[in-house]
């Protein structure tokens, strides 16, 4: 009947496919095949693989393909709840630092909010020229009413960056130190940098509720994090081996050796990886509107939902601009730091 | 400032120095026994095929191991400046870096001050590394983010002194080195030269009695390495540390040494008394090495002559037993029909015959029993 009846007769297993049936439910391909009473020929040409379905096909008591996703999905869904159980908690933390840093902006007169960010600007950037761009960029944001998505978005953006360095750092500093770490741990990086930004949301609508702000928290950070990791862990191997050398020749313990020598002469790198971090949580911060994320990311979602061009493409526009004011803030304290030690 | 740790600092200062230069001549201060170093994954297999007396080249090609040292013996005397001398690859970094323990052997003894190095733990090495012995590098290995006062002071401030109890000790060092006012600059604003004196102010800061120098003058060009070297000799006559100097140079090799130590793939060819290696070389890589030199300018009288107290009847003079061949050449304007009074501290050592002086010129080969044999080869 089926084209590989042959292989189960071979081995022996009539008996064990005449057993059981496929406890998944029929599909629509099937139902049509039925309907259509026809019987399929099968030529060398259209040899089907030997897949699950095909050899469902021989043998029914065999699985179908439909069965592994089915599986996966009760397979994670069945460790939801004990899994939510440790990282609600854990990961609560994150949802009163967003909810905190929203509220504070919003609440917070824009008369202080502004200025305050013109003066942490100033103090990073020691540059004038820089402070009147951001100055001049913002107002035009307040003026045609985008002040607060706006305000949002930096906010979130602020959050998820300082948690990606207070995480990052140390996990690469780890890396740098040892080669097991740096083996386990790249194959993770280089899944979570290339995993479609919209993957990551799935399994965390599962996991957290939809209105909870660590919900999309976790999904910038994991997405951010990965920059500045690898340059941190890059920076530090990169220290002039001579110069280690010396530091070992003197005497320096490991403690010595990382903040004295290894962290300073990996800054420039580390800070680096601060910047991409910042800029890919910026990209995804407005994707993660789609899980109820405020700021920009609302109004471009409502330009695409609604066909409203005009609402889309200035906020659009703004979130461009704030791309730009944070990659310049934090590249000119790059330049800083890296004035401040020529190698 | 403290007055109290800097009163500290000042006794420790102090105490070494005196201690270095009161060390009588001939005393022993680092003992290398039967060092072996063999590079690849199964070194300890590796050792016994070369205890059999396997080669360089047999080891590498049947083993995949790399042969660094081969039963290394060197006595390094306190208060001399001991110049361990060979080409790229004959192992001498290797064996600089096992006096610290930078690289770890794969079989004997380092003895520093009658003490086992190899059966120190880690806080032990630390301190042996922090307060006994301290190093000048090659390309410099300044941490270029910290000021020249701030390099100089590194090993004082590892052992945990502030800024300001090292700065008086940092700063006379930066002043006998010759940057009395260079404290605030960093690394980078200085030339190469000048680096490698921030390294060598560095190292005496530490004020540890034992300098390890690796190739610290090869980087520079050749006026700042002559001057370089004359400081270092200078600063030695004043000091009396035990220097370890390394060096691919046999010029420089000849002008530092108390003791040479000539390596050639992993192990000594020969050592000695450079005057004596050169008129006596046991092998013909040292042959090699020594054809191209200026023998007369490299040649003391006291090699040369010999020993006696009576006035010859040709005497024309006194020479002092330091003086090199060269002077005495140009003093008897090439005439070998005279000889020489050999004076030291103004009392008669010997006789210089001006016939002894142009065969000592001769161009040696290889003599016939090596004052080493050449192992497994």
């Amino acid at each position: 009947m089926a084209t590989y009846d042959f292989v189960f007769e071979a081995l022996g297993l009539e008996r064990w496919c005449a057993s059981g049936t496929s406890t998944v439910p029929m599909s629509m391909a099937d139902l049509m095949a039925r309907q259509s009473g026809e019987v399929a020929t099968t030529t060398p040409w259209n040899l089907p693989f030997p897949s699950l379905d095909a050899l469902n096909a021989a043998c029914p008591a065999f699985p179908q393909s439909r069965q592994v996703t089915k599986g996966l999905e009760s397979g994670f869904l069945g460790i939801k709840d004990s899994l939510s159980i440790v990282l609600d908690p854990l990961t609560q933390p994150l949802s009163w630092m967003l909810s905190g840093a929203l509220q504070t902006v919003l609440n917070t007169p824009w008369w202080i909010v502004i200025p305050l960010l013109l003066l942490v600007v100033q103090l990073v950037s020691r540059s004038w020229g820089l402070v009147v761009f951001v100055g001049l960029s913002i107002s035009g944001l307040a003026f045609i009413d985008h002040y607060d998505h706006a305000m949002q978005t930096l906010a979130i953006i602020l959050v998820c960056a300082f948690l990606c360095v207070l995480l990052g750092v140390p996990i690469g500093i780890a890396m740098s130190r040892s080669d097991t770490i740096q083996r386990m741990a790249i194959p993770v990086l280089d899944m979570l940098q290339t995993l479609p930004p919209f993957v990551y949301l799935i399994p965390l609508i599962f996991l957290f509720s939809v209105t909870e702000p660590k919900l999309y928290g976790i999904a910038i950070i994991l997405y951010a994090i990965v920059p500045v990791i690898r340059l941190t862990n890059l920076g530090i191997r990169l220290v002039d081996k001579d110069v280690i050398e010396a530091a070992d020749a003197f005497g320096m313990t490991d403690h010595q050796k990382l903040f004295g020598v290894q962290i300073p002469l990996a800054l420039p790198n580390i800070m680096a990886g601060v910047n991409q971090t910042i800029m890919m949580s910026l990209a995804m911060v407005v994707i993660a509107s789609l899980v109820s994320a405020p700021g920009l990311g609302v109004l471009v979602l409502r330009g695409i939902r609604n066909l409203e061009l005009g609402v889309g493409l200035v906020a659009g526009l703004g979130i461009v601009l704030l791309a730009v004011i944070l990659d310049r803030v934090s590249k000119a304290s790059l330049a800083r730091i890296n004035a401040a030690q020529p190698q | 400032m403290s007055a109290a740790a800097n009163q500290d600092i000042e006794t420790e200062m102090r105490d070494q120095p005196e201690t270095a230069a009161a060390a009588p001549a001939g005393e022993v201060k680092v003992a290398i026994r039967k060092l072996f170093k063999i590079f690849g994954a199964d070194p300890q297999g590796a050792l016994a095929q070369v205890e059999a007396g396997m080669g360089k080249n047999e080891l590498l090609e049947q083993h995949g191991h790399v042969l660094g040292l081969r039963d290394i013996d060197v006595d390094i005397e306190a208060g001399k400046i001991t110049v361990i001398m060979g080409l790229s690859g004959s192992g001498k970094s290797t064996l600089i870096r096992h006096l610290n323990r930078l690289i770890e052997p794969t079989a004997g003894e380092i003895r520093v001050d009658g003490e086992d190095v190899l059966a120190y733990g880690p806080a032990q090495l630390r301190r042996l590394r922090r307060e006994k012995m301290s190093m000048v590098f090659q390309k410099f290995a300044l941490l270029p983010h910290r000021t020249v006062l701030e390099n100089a002071g590194l090993a004082l401030a590892v052992r945990g002194y502030t800024k300001q109890e090292f700065e008086d000790e940092a700063n006379k060092w930066l002043e006998r080195v010759g940057l009395g006012g260079n404290g605030g600059q960093y690394p980078h604003q200085l030339s190469g030269g000048m680096q490698q004196r921030v390294g060598i102010a560095r190292a005496l800061t530490s004020n540890a009695e034992i300098m390890l120098m690796d190739e610290a003058f090869s980087a520079l060009d050749p006026l700042i390495r002559t001057d370089m070297q004359n400081l270092l000799l200078e600063l030695q006559n004043e000091l009396h540390k035990t220097v370890v100097f390394i060096t691919h140079d046999l010029d420089e090799a000849l002008k530092l040494a108390d003791h040479l130590v000539i390596l050639n793939e992993g192990y000594i060819v020969q050592q000695g008394e450079p005057q004596d290696i050169l008129l006596h070389p046991n092998d013909d890589y040292i042959v090699d090495f020594i054809s191209d030199i200026n023998r007369a300018r490299v040649l003391r009288v006291r090699s040369v002559m010999h020993k006696t107290r009576t006035t010859p009847d040709n005497c024309a003079g006194e020479v002092d037993h330091d003086d090199n061949l060269e002077s005495v050449i140009a003093r008897s304007q090439g005439d070998t029909a005279y000889s020489y009074k050999v004076m030291r501290d103004g009392e008669q050592i010997g006789v210089l015959d001006m016939k002894a002086l142009v065969r000592a010129l001769v161009p040696t080969r290889a003599a016939e029993d090596g004052l080493r044999a050449r192992p497994g080869g």
